[in-house]
């Protein structure tokens, strides 16, 4: 069923809320899960079990947060930061995020700041909606 | 587990909901120091009460095969003091139960009396985010706590008492 985009907007701030005890002024659009909303590694799961209650859907933690299969990859990695195939991989496993910024320099200790509350609701709105 | 904390299971609904009791005693060292002559049961031993109550419920969805540690307290709220005499039902029911972790909530009562919601999070640790590697025994479910689940089994089997006779 189609739902638009402010009502998504607005379930993936409560999901957020609850799941990191956030108060609902800084759940922003732009606000980055780990650095201003001091999410940890476990609190990505929690995330993923409210999302799929939330919106009825199945949510496969790989898809949303892709970060753990390109790190593994020596392939994919190169002196901290992700090769041109490591960044062509995160395209790919990552169409919902916006990658303009983090390709200038593709730091492995900035993959957290992609994960962003836009990132979710692009997710759930190109899996409700898709185009 | 290695130190259990409730008495025993009286409901259990494998991969849905358990219910456990715990009887709290003034025999219970601490409770001399917490506080002395106001003796109350520490808010955070009633999460841990949760904890075995859902960890063990978790553990049992998955035949014990995993790894299964306390990760995430989502919520705790305590609407009451529990005192030495005071008998608990906690009930935990599985919200979610995935490859790498599980999530619960909760209710303790004490004579339909809620006494506090907490809802927890729990990890496989083997199947954990950041792929590290852990003793390949399960240092989480021992024998020790298998007495537990056995008496509700015995309940389920058990047979009705029979009427006797009084010589009165």
């Amino acid at each position: 069923m189609a739902m638009s985009r402010d009502v998504i907007f607005k379930k993936v701030q409560e999901v957020l809320v609850d799941a990191l005890g956030a108060d609902e002024e800084e759940v922003t659009a732009n606000a980055t899960l780990m650095g201003d909303l001091g999410a940890e590694s476990i609190d990505f799961l929690d995330i993923v079990f409210r999302l799929e209650k939330a919106f009825g859907m199945k949510v496969p933690r790989e898809e949303l947060f892709p970060v753990e299969s390109l790190l593994n990859n020596t392939d994919l990695v190169s002196s901290g930061k992700l090769t041109e195939q490591g960044l062509a991989e995160l395209r790919a496993k990552v169409p919902h995020t916006d990658l303009h910024e983090f390709e200038k320099n593709p730091d492995i200790n900035k993959l957290a700041d992609l994960f962003t509350v836009n990132a979710i609701v692009n997710y759930v709105d190109s899996h409700l909606n898709p185009a | 587990m290695r130190w259990i904390w409730i008495d025993k299971f009286v409901e259990f609904e494998s991969g849905r909901r358990a219910v456990s009791v715990k009887n709290v005693s003034l025999a219970e060292e601490h409770l001399h120091d917490h506080f002395p002559g106001y003796p109350v049961m520490p808010e955070c031993l009633l999460i841990e009460a949760m904890a075995q109550t859902a960890g063990i419920l978790v553990g049992q969805a998955r035949n014990f095969q995993e790894k299964v540690v306390l990760a995430k307290i989502s919520k705790a709220v305590f609407l009451d003091c529990v005192l030495p005499g005071d008998s608990l039902r906690i009930e935990a029911r599985m919200e979610t139960i995935s490859p790498e972790a599980a999530g619960t909530t909760g209710r303790i009562t004490r004579s339909e009396q809620l006494i506090a919601e907490i809802d927890l999070m729990f990890s496989h640790v083997d199947q954990n985010l950041a792929g590290k590697k852990f003793p390949k025994d399960n240092f989480v479910f021992t024998g020790l706590f298998t007495s537990l689940l056995q008496e509700i089994a015995l309940n389920h089997t058990r047979p009705e008492p029979q009427p006797t006779e009084s010589g009165a």
